[in-house]
Protein backbone atom coordinates (compact mmCIF):
# COMPACT_ATOMS: atom_id res chain seq x y z
CA UNK A 1 0.00 0.00 0.00
CA UNK A 2 1.51 3.29 -0.92
CA UNK A 3 1.16 5.42 2.07
CA UNK A 4 1.35 8.87 0.25
CA UNK A 5 -1.61 7.64 -2.06
CA UNK A 6 -3.56 6.85 0.71
CA UNK A 7 -3.03 10.32 2.64
CA UNK A 8 -4.25 12.18 -1.12
CA UNK A 9 -7.30 9.74 -0.69
CA UNK A 10 -7.94 10.44 2.44
CA UNK A 11 -7.54 14.28 2.06
CA UNK A 12 -9.82 14.59 -1.25
CA UNK A 13 -12.30 12.73 0.88
CA UNK A 14 -12.45 15.24 3.56
CA UNK A 15 -12.29 18.01 1.00
CA UNK A 16 -15.60 16.48 -0.73
CA UNK A 17 -17.49 16.21 2.61
CA UNK A 18 -16.68 19.54 3.88
CA UNK A 19 -17.36 21.40 0.84
CA UNK A 20 -20.82 18.96 0.62
CA UNK A 21 -21.43 20.16 4.13
CA UNK A 22 -20.77 23.93 3.22
CA UNK A 23 -23.09 23.76 0.43
CA UNK A 24 -25.95 22.70 2.42
CA UNK A 25 -25.09 25.03 4.92
CA UNK A 26 -25.39 27.75 2.68
CA UNK A 27 -28.62 26.79 0.75
CA UNK A 28 -30.01 26.28 4.64
CA UNK A 29 -28.79 29.80 5.43
CA UNK A 30 -30.79 31.67 2.57
CA UNK A 31 -33.78 29.34 3.67
CA UNK A 32 -33.41 30.54 7.37
CA UNK A 33 -33.18 34.12 6.15
CA UNK A 34 -36.25 33.91 3.49
CA UNK A 35 -38.45 32.06 6.80
CA UNK A 36 -36.65 35.16 9.23
CA UNK A 37 -37.83 37.71 6.93
CA UNK A 38 -41.05 35.94 6.68
CA UNK A 39 -41.63 36.11 10.38
CA UNK A 40 -39.81 39.36 11.38
CA UNK A 41 -41.77 41.40 8.88
CA UNK A 42 -45.28 39.21 8.54
CA UNK A 43 -46.12 38.64 12.33
CA UNK A 44 -46.03 42.20 12.96
CA UNK A 45 -48.92 42.75 10.28
CA UNK A 46 -50.69 39.77 11.64
CA UNK A 47 -54.22 40.59 14.05
CA UNK A 48 -57.96 40.18 13.89
CA UNK A 49 -58.16 42.76 10.77
CA UNK A 50 -55.97 40.71 8.65
CA UNK A 51 -58.80 37.74 8.51
CA UNK A 52 -62.10 39.98 8.92
CA UNK A 53 -61.55 43.53 6.67
CA UNK A 54 -60.84 43.63 3.19
CA UNK A 55 -58.36 45.62 1.39
CA UNK A 56 -57.95 48.80 2.01
CA UNK A 57 -57.37 52.15 0.69
CA UNK A 58 -53.94 53.79 1.89
CA UNK A 59 -53.93 55.20 5.24
CA UNK A 60 -57.04 53.62 6.05
CA UNK A 61 -57.57 50.47 8.55
CA UNK A 62 -58.28 46.77 6.33
CA UNK A 63 -57.11 43.42 6.17
CA UNK A 64 -56.87 40.74 3.24
CA UNK A 65 -60.14 38.85 3.82
CA UNK A 66 -61.59 39.34 0.29
CA UNK A 67 -57.77 38.09 -0.89
CA UNK A 68 -57.83 35.27 1.30
CA UNK A 69 -61.59 34.35 0.50
CA UNK A 70 -61.22 34.56 -2.94
CA UNK A 71 -58.04 32.53 -2.88
CA UNK A 72 -59.51 29.73 -0.92
CA UNK A 73 -62.32 29.77 -3.76
CA UNK A 74 -60.30 29.63 -6.79
CA UNK A 75 -57.75 27.20 -5.11
CA UNK A 76 -60.60 24.49 -4.51
CA UNK A 77 -62.74 25.06 -7.58
CA UNK A 78 -59.20 24.22 -9.51
CA UNK A 79 -58.26 21.18 -7.38
CA UNK A 80 -62.17 20.38 -8.13
CA UNK A 81 -61.19 20.18 -11.66
CA UNK A 82 -57.70 19.20 -11.38
CA UNK A 83 -58.31 16.01 -9.37
CA UNK A 84 -61.14 15.14 -11.60
CA UNK A 85 -59.08 15.05 -14.84
CA UNK A 86 -55.71 14.21 -13.05
CA UNK A 87 -57.28 10.92 -11.29
CA UNK A 88 -58.68 9.80 -14.58
CA UNK A 89 -55.97 10.86 -17.01
CA UNK A 90 -53.43 9.25 -14.32
CA UNK A 91 -55.71 6.08 -14.15
CA UNK A 92 -55.74 5.80 -17.55
CA UNK A 93 -51.99 6.00 -17.91
CA UNK A 94 -51.37 3.69 -15.45
CA UNK A 95 -54.31 0.84 -15.91
CA UNK A 96 -55.19 1.02 -19.73
CA UNK A 97 -53.32 2.76 -22.38
CA UNK A 98 -49.74 3.48 -20.68
CA UNK A 99 -48.34 1.02 -22.41
CA UNK A 100 -49.78 2.35 -26.21
CA UNK A 101 -47.75 4.58 -28.59
CA UNK A 102 -50.63 7.30 -27.54
CA UNK A 103 -49.88 6.48 -23.81
CA UNK A 104 -46.73 7.32 -24.42
CA UNK A 105 -47.60 10.56 -26.00
CA UNK A 106 -49.93 11.49 -23.31
CA UNK A 107 -47.07 11.18 -20.65
CA UNK A 108 -44.21 12.91 -22.63
CA UNK A 109 -46.81 15.99 -23.08
CA UNK A 110 -47.73 15.89 -19.69
CA UNK A 111 -44.45 15.90 -18.53
CA UNK A 112 -43.78 19.15 -20.18
CA UNK A 113 -47.11 20.42 -18.59
CA UNK A 114 -45.49 19.45 -15.57
CA UNK A 115 -42.29 22.29 -16.19
CA UNK A 116 -43.89 25.20 -18.36
CA UNK A 117 -43.53 28.52 -16.87
CA UNK A 118 -47.16 29.55 -15.15
CA UNK A 119 -47.04 32.94 -17.00
CA UNK A 120 -47.67 30.62 -19.85
CA UNK A 121 -50.39 29.32 -18.68
CA UNK A 122 -51.80 32.29 -17.57
CA UNK A 123 -51.40 33.54 -20.99
CA UNK A 124 -53.54 31.05 -22.52
CA UNK A 125 -56.19 30.96 -20.36
CA UNK A 126 -56.71 34.94 -20.83
CA UNK A 127 -56.84 33.98 -24.53
CA UNK A 128 -59.11 31.09 -24.26
CA UNK A 129 -61.34 32.90 -21.16
CA UNK A 130 -60.45 36.44 -20.81
CA UNK A 131 -60.57 38.05 -24.10
CA UNK A 132 -63.45 36.19 -25.91
CA UNK A 133 -65.90 37.52 -22.74
CA UNK A 134 -64.03 40.70 -22.06
CA UNK A 135 -64.02 40.36 -18.65
CA UNK A 136 -61.23 38.54 -16.14
CA UNK A 137 -63.23 36.33 -13.71
CA UNK A 138 -62.34 34.27 -10.31
CA UNK A 139 -63.30 31.35 -12.78
CA UNK A 140 -60.56 31.78 -15.48
CA UNK A 141 -58.25 31.87 -12.54
CA UNK A 142 -59.21 28.92 -11.05
CA UNK A 143 -59.12 27.12 -14.26
CA UNK A 144 -55.29 28.71 -14.95
CA UNK A 145 -54.46 27.07 -11.30
CA UNK A 146 -56.47 23.50 -12.42
CA UNK A 147 -53.95 23.26 -15.25
CA UNK A 148 -50.99 23.67 -13.21
CA UNK A 149 -52.28 20.93 -10.85
CA UNK A 150 -53.29 18.49 -13.23
CA UNK A 151 -49.94 17.21 -14.67
CA UNK A 152 -49.03 16.70 -11.34
CA UNK A 153 -51.98 14.65 -10.37
CA UNK A 154 -51.84 12.73 -13.25
CA UNK A 155 -48.30 11.75 -12.78
CA UNK A 156 -48.66 11.24 -9.24
CA UNK A 157 -51.58 8.92 -9.17
CA UNK A 158 -49.97 6.74 -12.44
CA UNK A 159 -47.21 6.60 -10.13
CA UNK A 160 -48.90 5.63 -6.95
CA UNK A 161 -51.65 3.15 -9.01
CA UNK A 162 -48.10 1.45 -10.65
CA UNK A 163 -46.92 0.63 -7.36
CA UNK A 164 -49.58 -1.50 -6.67
CA UNK A 165 -49.27 -4.95 -6.71
CA UNK A 166 -50.22 -6.33 -9.86
CA UNK A 167 -51.48 -9.34 -7.78
CA UNK A 168 -54.34 -7.08 -6.27
CA UNK A 169 -55.36 -6.60 -9.49
CA UNK A 170 -55.45 -10.14 -10.38
CA UNK A 171 -57.23 -10.63 -7.33
CA UNK A 172 -60.13 -8.62 -7.40
CA UNK A 173 -60.55 -9.54 -11.64
CA UNK A 174 -60.15 -12.96 -10.34
CA UNK A 175 -63.38 -12.88 -8.46
CA UNK A 176 -65.37 -11.88 -11.29
CA UNK A 177 -65.22 -8.02 -11.10
CA UNK A 178 -64.72 -5.87 -14.47
CA UNK A 179 -61.44 -4.12 -14.35
CA UNK A 180 -63.27 -0.67 -14.03
CA UNK A 181 -64.76 -1.66 -10.90
CA UNK A 182 -61.45 -3.07 -8.97
CA UNK A 183 -59.93 0.51 -9.86
CA UNK A 184 -62.43 1.84 -7.65
CA UNK A 185 -63.54 -0.43 -5.12
CA UNK A 186 -59.60 -1.66 -4.55
CA UNK A 187 -56.69 0.29 -6.27
CA UNK A 188 -58.18 3.92 -5.69
CA UNK A 189 -58.47 2.80 -2.03
CA UNK A 190 -55.19 0.89 -1.79
CA UNK A 191 -53.62 4.00 -2.94
CA UNK A 192 -55.67 6.59 -1.44
CA UNK A 193 -52.95 7.86 0.74
CA UNK A 194 -50.45 8.25 -2.28
CA UNK A 195 -53.27 10.45 -4.01
CA UNK A 196 -54.10 12.50 -1.14
CA UNK A 197 -50.14 13.11 -0.82
CA UNK A 198 -50.17 14.17 -4.41
CA UNK A 199 -52.95 16.34 -4.03
CA UNK A 200 -51.72 18.14 -1.08
CA UNK A 201 -48.38 18.87 -2.87
CA UNK A 202 -50.52 20.04 -5.90
CA UNK A 203 -52.38 22.11 -3.59
CA UNK A 204 -49.16 23.54 -2.37
CA UNK A 205 -47.81 24.10 -5.54
CA UNK A 206 -51.21 26.13 -7.19
CA UNK A 207 -51.35 28.24 -3.60
CA UNK A 208 -48.60 30.69 -4.30
CA UNK A 209 -48.85 31.24 -7.40
CA UNK A 210 -48.96 34.75 -8.94
CA UNK A 211 -48.24 34.86 -12.85
CA UNK A 212 -51.42 32.53 -14.32
CA UNK A 213 -54.13 34.56 -11.62
CA UNK A 214 -52.51 38.33 -12.95
CA UNK A 215 -54.19 37.39 -16.58
CA UNK A 216 -57.15 35.69 -15.44
CA UNK A 217 -58.64 36.30 -11.88
CA UNK A 218 -56.56 40.14 -11.87
CA UNK A 219 -57.64 41.47 -8.30
CA UNK A 220 -61.14 43.05 -6.73
CA UNK A 221 -60.83 45.63 -3.93
CA UNK A 222 -63.84 44.46 -1.99
CA UNK A 223 -65.36 41.69 -0.86
CA UNK A 224 -66.66 39.18 -3.69
CA UNK A 225 -67.98 35.78 -3.74
CA UNK A 226 -69.00 35.83 -7.12
CA UNK A 227 -66.41 33.68 -9.29
CA UNK A 228 -67.88 35.86 -12.26
CA UNK A 229 -66.36 38.79 -11.75
CA UNK A 230 -62.42 39.77 -11.11
CA UNK A 231 -61.62 38.36 -7.98
CA UNK A 232 -59.18 39.03 -5.02
CA UNK A 233 -56.58 36.43 -4.27
CA UNK A 234 -53.23 36.54 -1.65
CA UNK A 235 -50.79 36.30 -4.58
CA UNK A 236 -51.97 39.60 -6.55
CA UNK A 237 -52.64 41.34 -3.60
CA UNK A 238 -49.03 40.99 -2.48
CA UNK A 239 -47.63 41.56 -5.44
CA UNK A 240 -49.43 45.19 -5.93
CA UNK A 241 -49.14 46.06 -1.86
CA UNK A 242 -44.98 45.02 -1.89
CA UNK A 243 -44.43 47.15 -4.38
CA UNK A 244 -46.62 50.40 -3.14
CA UNK A 245 -45.09 53.16 -1.99
CA UNK A 246 -47.80 52.66 1.12
CA UNK A 247 -46.16 51.12 4.39
CA UNK A 248 -49.66 50.05 5.58
CA UNK A 249 -49.96 48.02 2.23
CA UNK A 250 -46.28 46.89 2.43
CA UNK A 251 -47.15 46.09 5.97
CA UNK A 252 -50.32 43.65 4.71
CA UNK A 253 -48.30 41.99 1.67
CA UNK A 254 -45.69 40.78 4.35
CA UNK A 255 -48.72 39.03 6.24
CA UNK A 256 -50.37 37.87 3.40
CA UNK A 257 -46.72 36.32 2.29
CA UNK A 258 -46.51 34.72 5.92
CA UNK A 259 -49.79 33.32 5.14
CA UNK A 260 -49.21 31.45 2.66
CA UNK A 261 -45.78 30.12 3.41
CA UNK A 262 -47.65 28.97 6.64
CA UNK A 263 -50.47 27.26 4.82
CA UNK A 264 -47.88 25.90 2.51
CA UNK A 265 -45.73 24.45 5.20
CA UNK A 266 -48.86 22.65 6.86
CA UNK A 267 -49.64 21.22 4.00
CA UNK A 268 -46.46 19.84 3.16
CA UNK A 269 -46.21 18.46 6.62
CA UNK A 270 -49.31 16.74 6.79
CA UNK A 271 -48.87 15.39 2.96
CA UNK A 272 -45.52 13.65 4.62
CA UNK A 273 -47.12 12.83 7.82
CA UNK A 274 -50.04 11.01 5.17
CA UNK A 275 -47.40 8.86 3.16
CA UNK A 276 -45.57 8.03 6.52
CA UNK A 277 -48.67 6.42 7.79
CA UNK A 278 -49.06 4.35 4.13
CA UNK A 279 -45.91 3.68 4.62
CA UNK A 280 -46.54 1.89 8.28
CA UNK A 281 -49.82 0.36 7.46
CA UNK B 1 -30.72 -28.88 -15.21
CA UNK B 2 -27.71 -29.56 -17.07
CA UNK B 3 -29.26 -31.55 -19.02
CA UNK B 4 -32.38 -30.28 -20.83
CA UNK B 5 -34.06 -32.74 -22.81
CA UNK B 6 -37.47 -31.92 -25.08
CA UNK B 7 -39.73 -34.13 -23.94
CA UNK B 8 -41.07 -36.58 -26.61
CA UNK B 9 -44.49 -37.37 -26.60
CA UNK B 10 -43.61 -41.17 -26.02
CA UNK B 11 -42.14 -39.91 -22.77
CA UNK B 12 -45.08 -38.68 -21.40
CA UNK B 13 -48.12 -41.17 -19.80
CA UNK B 14 -51.11 -39.65 -19.64
CA UNK B 15 -54.19 -41.00 -17.37
CA UNK B 16 -57.62 -40.81 -18.32
CA UNK B 17 -61.05 -40.20 -16.71
CA UNK B 18 -64.19 -41.39 -16.74
CA UNK B 19 -66.48 -38.90 -18.88
CA UNK B 20 -69.06 -38.46 -16.57
CA UNK B 21 -66.61 -37.35 -13.82
CA UNK B 22 -65.28 -34.26 -16.12
CA UNK B 23 -65.08 -30.96 -15.11
CA UNK B 24 -62.23 -29.39 -17.39
CA UNK B 25 -61.43 -30.57 -20.20
CA UNK B 26 -58.25 -29.23 -21.74
CA UNK B 27 -57.14 -30.16 -25.07
CA UNK B 28 -54.42 -29.36 -27.42
CA UNK B 29 -53.00 -25.91 -25.17
CA UNK B 30 -50.36 -24.02 -26.52
CA UNK B 31 -49.66 -20.90 -24.66
CA UNK B 32 -47.60 -17.91 -25.59
CA UNK B 33 -45.91 -14.99 -23.88
CA UNK B 34 -44.99 -12.87 -26.84
CA UNK B 35 -42.99 -15.33 -29.02
CA UNK B 36 -42.10 -17.72 -25.91
CA UNK B 37 -44.52 -20.70 -25.91
CA UNK B 38 -44.89 -21.79 -22.23
CA UNK B 39 -47.19 -24.21 -22.97
CA UNK B 40 -46.80 -27.12 -25.55
CA UNK B 41 -50.08 -28.84 -26.29
CA UNK B 42 -51.11 -29.77 -23.06
CA UNK B 43 -54.16 -32.00 -23.19
CA UNK B 44 -55.57 -33.36 -19.39
CA UNK B 45 -59.07 -33.76 -17.99
CA UNK B 46 -59.40 -32.65 -14.54
CA UNK B 47 -62.64 -34.87 -12.20
CA UNK B 48 -65.09 -33.01 -10.62
CA UNK B 49 -64.48 -32.59 -6.64
CA UNK B 50 -61.53 -33.98 -6.93
CA UNK B 51 -58.60 -31.77 -5.54
CA UNK B 52 -55.55 -32.26 -8.50
CA UNK B 53 -52.10 -31.11 -7.75
CA UNK B 54 -49.78 -29.97 -10.60
CA UNK B 55 -46.10 -30.15 -9.83
CA UNK B 56 -42.90 -29.44 -11.75
CA UNK B 57 -39.68 -27.34 -11.46
CA UNK B 58 -40.15 -23.31 -11.43
CA UNK B 59 -41.01 -22.25 -15.07
CA UNK B 60 -42.67 -25.74 -16.46
CA UNK B 61 -45.64 -23.96 -17.12
CA UNK B 62 -47.88 -25.10 -14.25
CA UNK B 63 -48.84 -21.73 -13.15
CA UNK B 64 -49.21 -20.67 -16.89
CA UNK B 65 -51.46 -23.61 -17.23
CA UNK B 66 -53.51 -22.24 -13.92
CA UNK B 67 -54.00 -19.00 -15.40
CA UNK B 68 -55.08 -19.75 -18.72
CA UNK B 69 -58.55 -21.83 -17.09
CA UNK B 70 -59.78 -18.30 -15.98
CA UNK B 71 -58.19 -16.47 -18.47
CA UNK B 72 -56.49 -13.96 -16.09
CA UNK B 73 -54.05 -13.68 -18.64
CA UNK B 74 -55.59 -11.82 -21.12
CA UNK B 75 -55.24 -9.17 -18.53
CA UNK B 76 -52.11 -8.32 -21.02
CA UNK B 77 -51.50 -7.85 -24.23
CA UNK B 78 -49.32 -10.09 -25.94
CA UNK B 79 -50.61 -13.34 -24.27
CA UNK B 80 -52.38 -15.60 -25.85
CA UNK B 81 -53.57 -19.31 -25.39
CA UNK B 82 -54.53 -21.54 -28.29
CA UNK B 83 -56.61 -24.98 -28.21
CA UNK B 84 -59.73 -25.55 -26.32
CA UNK B 85 -60.18 -25.45 -22.47
CA UNK B 86 -64.01 -27.28 -22.05
CA UNK B 87 -65.64 -26.28 -18.76
CA UNK B 88 -68.74 -28.21 -18.58
CA UNK B 89 -68.80 -28.84 -22.77
CA UNK B 90 -68.11 -24.74 -22.88
CA UNK B 91 -65.21 -23.93 -24.49
CA UNK B 92 -63.50 -21.32 -22.19
CA UNK B 93 -61.17 -20.01 -24.79
CA UNK B 94 -64.03 -19.05 -27.06
CA UNK B 95 -64.04 -15.54 -28.45
CA UNK B 96 -67.66 -14.55 -27.20
CA UNK B 97 -66.77 -15.60 -23.87
CA UNK B 98 -67.99 -13.57 -20.92
CA UNK B 99 -64.84 -12.92 -18.81
CA UNK B 100 -66.12 -11.67 -15.76
CA UNK B 101 -69.05 -14.52 -15.76
CA UNK B 102 -65.98 -17.02 -16.32
CA UNK B 103 -64.13 -15.53 -13.48
CA UNK B 104 -67.33 -15.85 -11.34
CA UNK B 105 -67.52 -19.60 -11.86
CA UNK B 106 -63.59 -20.21 -11.72
CA UNK B 107 -62.44 -18.46 -8.64
CA UNK B 108 -58.43 -18.23 -7.39
CA UNK B 109 -56.31 -17.62 -4.78
CA UNK B 110 -52.89 -16.65 -5.43
CA UNK B 111 -49.35 -17.07 -3.81
CA UNK B 112 -49.43 -14.04 -1.89
CA UNK B 113 -52.39 -12.87 0.70
CA UNK B 114 -54.13 -10.24 -1.18
CA UNK B 115 -56.42 -8.92 1.13
CA UNK B 116 -58.14 -5.81 -0.25
CA UNK B 117 -58.01 -2.56 1.63
CA UNK B 118 -61.40 -2.67 3.47
CA UNK B 119 -62.97 -4.60 6.40
CA UNK B 120 -63.06 -8.36 6.30
CA UNK B 121 -66.63 -8.70 6.06
CA UNK B 122 -66.34 -6.47 2.86
CA UNK B 123 -63.52 -8.57 1.46
CA UNK B 124 -65.60 -11.46 2.00
CA UNK B 125 -68.89 -9.45 0.48
CA UNK B 126 -67.16 -8.37 -2.46
CA UNK B 127 -67.31 -10.99 -5.25
CA UNK B 128 -70.94 -11.83 -3.63
CA UNK B 129 -72.24 -8.18 -3.97
CA UNK B 130 -71.07 -8.21 -7.76
CA UNK B 131 -73.51 -11.14 -9.02
CA UNK B 132 -76.46 -11.47 -5.86
CA UNK B 133 -78.50 -8.59 -4.67
CA UNK B 134 -78.12 -10.40 -1.11
CA UNK B 135 -80.67 -9.20 2.59
CA UNK B 136 -78.35 -7.90 4.81
CA UNK B 137 -79.41 -11.68 6.90
CA UNK B 138 -78.42 -13.54 3.94
CA UNK B 139 -75.18 -11.57 3.62
CA UNK B 140 -74.15 -12.16 6.89
CA UNK B 141 -75.14 -15.61 6.75
CA UNK B 142 -73.09 -16.15 3.55
CA UNK B 143 -69.71 -13.87 5.20
CA UNK B 144 -70.41 -16.45 8.34
CA UNK B 145 -70.35 -19.40 5.99
CA UNK B 146 -67.76 -18.58 3.58
CA UNK B 147 -65.15 -17.83 6.69
CA UNK B 148 -65.95 -21.10 8.51
CA UNK B 149 -65.53 -23.05 5.06
CA UNK B 150 -61.75 -21.55 5.08
CA UNK B 151 -61.38 -22.27 8.76
CA UNK B 152 -61.13 -18.51 9.74
CA UNK B 153 -64.66 -18.24 11.63
CA UNK B 154 -63.75 -18.77 15.42
CA UNK B 155 -60.75 -16.29 14.74
CA UNK B 156 -62.20 -13.07 13.69
CA UNK B 157 -66.08 -13.72 14.19
CA UNK B 158 -65.96 -10.90 17.00
CA UNK B 159 -63.71 -9.05 14.74
CA UNK B 160 -65.85 -8.61 11.52
CA UNK B 161 -65.13 -4.88 11.34
CA UNK B 162 -61.49 -4.97 11.56
CA UNK B 163 -58.97 -4.26 8.61
CA UNK B 164 -58.44 -7.71 6.30
CA UNK B 165 -54.55 -6.12 5.78
CA UNK B 166 -54.83 -5.98 9.62
CA UNK B 167 -54.42 -10.48 9.76
CA UNK B 168 -51.37 -12.87 9.81
CA UNK B 169 -49.99 -13.99 6.91
CA UNK B 170 -51.43 -17.15 7.39
CA UNK B 171 -55.23 -15.66 8.24
CA UNK B 172 -55.18 -12.99 5.32
CA UNK B 173 -54.67 -16.34 2.83
CA UNK B 174 -57.42 -17.83 4.51
CA UNK B 175 -59.68 -14.63 4.10
CA UNK B 176 -58.54 -14.67 0.34
CA UNK B 177 -59.89 -18.59 0.20
CA UNK B 178 -63.42 -17.65 1.83
CA UNK B 179 -63.65 -14.43 -0.52
CA UNK B 180 -63.34 -16.72 -3.30
CA UNK B 181 -65.55 -19.94 -1.97
CA UNK B 182 -68.31 -17.20 -1.12
CA UNK B 183 -69.03 -16.40 -4.54
CA UNK B 184 -69.48 -20.14 -5.15
CA UNK B 185 -67.42 -21.13 -7.85
CA UNK B 186 -67.67 -24.14 -9.60
CA UNK B 187 -64.13 -24.77 -9.54
CA UNK B 188 -61.42 -23.08 -7.50
CA UNK B 189 -57.59 -22.49 -8.55
CA UNK B 190 -55.41 -21.88 -6.46
CA UNK B 191 -51.46 -20.97 -7.45
CA UNK B 192 -48.84 -21.79 -4.25
CA UNK B 193 -51.07 -20.77 -1.85
CA UNK B 194 -48.93 -21.84 1.23
CA UNK B 195 -45.40 -20.87 -0.30
CA UNK B 196 -45.66 -17.65 1.99
CA UNK B 197 -47.10 -19.34 5.28
CA UNK B 198 -45.67 -20.72 8.05
CA UNK B 199 -46.24 -24.37 8.51
CA UNK B 200 -48.75 -24.21 10.80
CA UNK B 201 -50.60 -21.98 8.64
CA UNK B 202 -50.14 -24.17 5.65
CA UNK B 203 -51.55 -27.02 7.60
CA UNK B 204 -54.74 -25.18 8.40
CA UNK B 205 -54.80 -24.24 4.86
CA UNK B 206 -54.36 -28.36 3.56
CA UNK B 207 -57.41 -29.16 5.58
CA UNK B 208 -59.07 -26.48 4.31
CA UNK B 209 -58.69 -27.62 0.57
CA UNK B 210 -59.65 -30.94 1.90
CA UNK B 211 -63.05 -30.13 3.44
CA UNK B 212 -63.42 -27.56 0.26
CA UNK B 213 -63.74 -30.41 -2.51
CA UNK B 214 -66.76 -31.35 -1.35
CA UNK B 215 -68.66 -28.40 -3.08
CA UNK B 216 -65.87 -27.30 -5.50
CA UNK B 217 -63.12 -28.74 -7.86
CA UNK B 218 -59.83 -27.64 -6.97
CA UNK B 219 -56.59 -27.57 -9.02
CA UNK B 220 -53.57 -26.35 -7.00
CA UNK B 221 -50.03 -25.45 -8.11
CA UNK B 222 -47.79 -26.68 -5.59
CA UNK B 223 -43.62 -26.31 -5.16
CA UNK B 224 -44.16 -28.78 -2.18
CA UNK B 225 -44.49 -32.43 -3.10
CA UNK B 226 -45.36 -33.69 0.44
CA UNK B 227 -48.40 -31.09 -0.16
CA UNK B 228 -48.93 -32.46 -3.56
CA UNK B 229 -49.74 -35.52 -1.72
CA UNK B 230 -51.41 -35.34 0.95
CA UNK B 231 -53.93 -33.12 -0.39
CA UNK B 232 -54.90 -34.29 -4.16
CA UNK B 233 -56.73 -36.79 -5.21
CA UNK B 234 -54.63 -36.57 -9.10
CA UNK B 235 -51.57 -34.82 -9.41
CA UNK B 236 -49.65 -33.63 -13.19
CA UNK B 237 -46.43 -33.32 -13.31
CA UNK B 238 -45.19 -30.68 -15.87
CA UNK B 239 -41.74 -30.16 -17.47
CA UNK B 240 -40.63 -27.71 -20.07
CA UNK B 241 -44.11 -26.49 -20.96
CA UNK B 242 -44.73 -30.25 -21.67
CA UNK B 243 -47.45 -32.15 -19.40
CA UNK B 244 -45.50 -35.31 -18.88
CA UNK B 245 -47.50 -37.54 -16.49
CA UNK B 246 -51.17 -37.62 -15.49
CA UNK B 247 -53.01 -39.53 -12.96
CA UNK B 248 -53.41 -40.91 -9.92
CA UNK B 249 -51.69 -39.35 -6.73
CA UNK B 250 -50.79 -42.46 -5.38
CA UNK B 251 -49.89 -44.08 -8.39
CA UNK B 252 -47.68 -41.00 -9.62
CA UNK B 253 -45.85 -40.98 -6.30
CA UNK B 254 -45.57 -44.72 -5.77
CA UNK B 255 -45.32 -45.77 -8.94
CA UNK B 256 -44.23 -43.02 -11.62
CA UNK B 257 -44.41 -43.71 -15.57
CA UNK B 258 -41.73 -41.98 -16.68
CA UNK B 259 -38.43 -41.65 -15.79
CA UNK B 260 -38.75 -37.76 -15.67
CA UNK B 261 -41.70 -37.93 -12.53
CA UNK B 262 -39.49 -40.59 -11.11
CA UNK B 263 -36.24 -38.56 -10.82
CA UNK B 264 -38.24 -34.82 -9.89
CA UNK B 265 -40.09 -36.96 -7.28
CA UNK B 266 -37.11 -38.84 -5.76
CA UNK B 267 -35.52 -35.07 -5.51
CA UNK B 268 -32.84 -35.88 -8.84
CA UNK B 269 -33.47 -32.42 -10.30
CA UNK B 270 -35.89 -29.44 -9.93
Amino acid sequence: MNAGKLMRRKISDLAFKVFCVTVTFLALMALAAILWSLLSQGLGGLNLDVFTKSTPAPGSPGGLANAIVGSLMMCVLAMVMALTIGVLAGTWLAEYGGRSAYGAVVRFLNDVLLSAPSILVGLFVYELLVAPFHGFSGFAGAVALALLAVPVITRTTEDVLLLQASTLREAGVALGAPLSYVIQQVLWRSARAGLLTGSLLAFARISGETAPLLFTALNNQFFSLDLRHPTANLPVVIFNYALSAYDDWRRLAWAGALLIAATVLLVTVVARIVAKEQRHS
Amino acid sequence: MNTVNPVEASETSIAKIDPDQVKVDVRGLNFFYGKTQALKTVSVAIARNQVTALIGPSGCGKSTLLRTLNRMYALYPGQRAEGEILLDGENVLGAGVDLAKLRARVGMVFQKPTPFPMSIYDNVAFGVRLYENLSKPDMDARVEEALTRAALWGEVKDNLKGPGLGLSGGQQQRLCVARGVAVRPEVLLLDEPTSALDPISSAKLEETVTQLKADHTIIIVTHNLGQAARVSDYTGFMYLGTLVEFGKTDEVFTHPATRKTSDYITGRFG
